[in-house]
């Protein structure tokens, strides 16, 4: 009984470690709560195997499939869940084991394998650039596309110290506030209790405030591959100061990296993005991506008075009534939608573009993002009021 | 005691929750029969109207045990959660101690912060014995507070204590049976979510669906059940912002009978499209032409199945 016991924890333990490969976090704690469950669910099919394992090792509805998917390979010979059923029974004989099934050690490999391919990915060589104050001057105003690779690796380092806003929403909690106007009557109480009750000294609370979500959805076809990189340096520099960003990717379909970006050391952090993004430096689905993003993630990540930076140069080629419909959706569920557009560095740009003018009216403003300059700049916009100047109307009416 | 009225398999919990007509897929079963083994809190989450309160409600229905509800929302905080003191209590206790000449502050401090003055909020009254045996908490829709609740219910989760500063520590002798549900509007801390099990209700298909309108509607005819549940699960395929739940296919339903339909036409069902979908953009694009399509498709369907 204990031997088989031990088989079957040993396997549990293995199908665990594929989970992880696979992608699904399972921390030793689940592998024994995995057992327990085993043993106190009386299994007897295998469906009942699946739900139990899938009780324990699923925590997110995304990794459903993935479970699915390692169950399968793992457990995919005739008759092992069977056996491994009968095992969990008193009644099974000892004597009847045989050697460990072949299957495990090896489907262990092949999932473990493709790990090491990924990881091989690694990042560029650092270089590193000790600039004059004057460099540095026209580093702020260079456009990121005509950097050097020199340039660009200071003006990374310039991106990882800006100062990032301290942008504020009122929540509807309360903390201890010497402004505030409602009477908290347990820290009053508590404190007229140190005078034994005899002198009641009012204290108040006031509303929390806290920093509103950030959503950066980053378009990353190929007209703007000059400038995904250093976006994405920004978005991980914002990523590390801040609670709540989500980024997103997209050209021909949404990819969500927040948990890549949020890796501590940038490089890596732009690595583990790339290995997920498919379509880098593709072309350009506006409308498509919006609507996937609209569908599946508006209503989980825009809660709380989300702030969305849509970074994008709104060079779609077919801008029609989906864009403009997908576009006025997203405005409308979130508290600011703010264009970062690269292509406003030129002065004459004008809203000739039709995707341009489709989204347009749509956003509560439009900013250039181009240098580290306006990068800048669109950290002071983020700590306070819409700015003066960047009104999206002023363009459409210069058109008109 | 209280372990007799707990189901002993996981067929047997299927069965427990069919007595109150709640219909469920083994997957369900399965994840509650071990929350209420292994003693864990269950976490289910899934879209608007696909039934997770209502898994706490028949629980405590067919357990016999006492329900404490608990609706999240922003800005609950350990007042209303947890405890709270009844300070004009606490005042009048104090001056009375004052007007009879008790001058030892400590005693005072001691009688003032006792069980006597305590006012339970349903976290703490989860933790308490009950005479019917460990009472269902349902922490509903989680995802409407903010992370600092969540931090606090950790504490709560895993070893179902409470410390109450003034107080002391109080701990359950019989953990409570926990259910957390949470619509997704947020997703809500791997750390929370690994101390319970978890669990995502999908829309049901139309065979589990059917069952679940027969019993929750008993008077409706066979023949527009059909209908109806077809017809909602066709829905379900189109591009939608939000598609029906089953509480939606419920409303339907008992609105159909109320307007003694006894079969689906496209004027009927644009007239009350308005039960089944909750966005206008949605309705819009359900026109009567596209209602018309969807009907000949689930009479067709009906009609090859019979």
């Amino acid at each position: 009984m204990a031997a088989s016991e031990g088989r079957l924890a040993e396997n549990i333990l293995y199908f665990a470690r594929a989970l992880r490969a696979a992608g699904i976090p399972v921390g030793p704690g689940a592998v024994l709560d995995a057992l327990e469950a085993l043993s106190v669910a009386h299994v007897g099919t295998r469906d009942d195997f699946y739900w139990t394992l899938h009780a324990v090792f699923v925590k997110r509805h995304e990794h459903t499939g993935l479970f699915d998917q390692a169950f399968r390979i793992f457990f995919r010979k005739r008759g092992y869940i069977e056996k491994m059923i009968a095992s969990m029974l008193p009644e099974t004989m000892p004597g009847e084991h045989k050697a460990p099934p072949p299957g495990a050690q090896r489907i262990q490999e092949a999932l473990f394998s493709g790990l090491n391919e990924r990881e091989q990915a690694k990042s560029d060589v650092e270089i590193d650039a000790r600039l004059t104050v004057s460099d540095q001057e026209l580093l702020r105003k260079k456009d990121f596309a005509q950097m050097t690779a020199a340039e660009i690796a200071a003006a990374k380092d310039a991106i990882a110290r800006l100062a990032l806003p301290l942008d504020e929403v009122r929540t509807r909690r309360l903390a201890p506030s010497r402004h505030g106007h409602l009477i908290d009557i347990r820290r009053t109480l508590r404190a007229s209790m140190k005078a034994g009750g005899a002198v009641i000294d009012l204290k108040y609370l006031g509303p929390r405030v806290k920093e509103p979500p950030i959503v950066a959805l980053l378009d990353i076809s190929g007209s703007m591959s000059e400038y995904t990189r250093l976006f994405l340096h920004f978005l991980h520099a914002v990523t590390d100061a801040r609670k709540r960003v989500t980024t997103f990717l997209f050209g021909t379909r949404l990819t969500n990296v927040t948990r890549a970006i949020r890796q501590r050391d940038p490089d890596e952090a732009l690595a583990a993005c790339s290995a997920n993004v498919a379509d880098w430096s593709g072309g350009t689905r506006i409308a498509s991506s919006l609507h996937v993003f609209n569908k599946q993630w508006a209503r989980r990540v825009l809660g709380q008075g989300a702030v969305v930076l849509l970074i994008t140069d709104g060079l779609e080629r077919d801008a029609d009534d989906t864009l403009a419909f997908e576009i006025d959706r997203l405005h409308r569920s979130c508290k600011r939608l703010i264009w970062l557009n690269p292509l406003l560095r030129f002065q004459a740009f004008e809203a000739r573009a039709k995707g341009v003018q489709t989204i347009l009216p749509h956003v509560d403003e439009l900013r250039p993002i181009h240098n580290l300059e306006s990068m800048k700049e669109l950290v002071r916009a983020l700590s306070g009021a819409p700015a003066k100047g960047y009104n999206p109307k002023d363009l459409l009416r210069q058109v008109a | 005691m209280t372990d007799k009225t707990l189901p002993s398999s996981i067929d047997s919990t299927l069965d427990l929750l069919a007595k109150a007509d709640y219909i469920a897929d083994r997957s369900l079963a399965t994840v509650l029969y071990l929350a209420l083994r292994m003693g864990r809190p269950m976490f289910v989450e899934g879209e608007a109207g696909v039934g997770k309160t209502e898994i706490a409600k028949v629980l405590a229905t067919t357990l016999g045990r006492r329900l404490i509800r608990l609706q999240c929302y922003e800005g609950l905080d350990v007042s209303a959660a947890v405890y709270e003191w009844n300070y004009g209590a606490q005042m009048i206790a104090i001056r009375l101690a004052e007007a009879e000449g008790e001058g030892d502050r400590a005693r005072i401090e001691h009688d003032v912060f006792s069980d006597r003055f305590l006012i339970k909020r349903p976290l703490l009254q989860a933790l308490e014995p009950d005479p019917a045996g460990p009472p269902v908490l349902l922490i509903d829709e989680i995802d409407r507070t903010d992370e600092a609740f969540e931090a606090f219910l950790l504490e709560v989760l895993a070893d179902f204590q409470i410390t109450v500063p003034e107080l002391g520590t109080v701990k359950a002798a019989h953990p409570p049976i926990v259910v957390v549900t949470s619509n997704r509007t947020r997703e809500v801390h791997d750390a929370l979510k690994r101390r319970c099990l978890y669990h995502w209700v999908g829309y049901p298909n139309a065979e589990r669906e059917l069952k679940i309108l027969r019993a929750k509607v008993p008077g409706i005819a066979k023949k527009l059940s059909e209908q109806v549940v077809a017809f909602v699960q066709a829905l379900r395929k189109e591009d939608l912002f939000k598609s029906p739940g089953v509480a939606e296919t419920l409303d339907w339903a008992s609105a159909l009978t109320e307007l003694d339909v006894v079969a689906l036409d496209p004027a009927t069902v644009s007239d009350t499209l308005g039960v089944l979908l909750k966005y206008q953009d949605d309705i819009t694009r359900l026109d009567g032409t596209k209602v018309k399509a969807l009907l000949d498709e689930v009479r067709s369907e009906l009609r090859a199945a019979e």
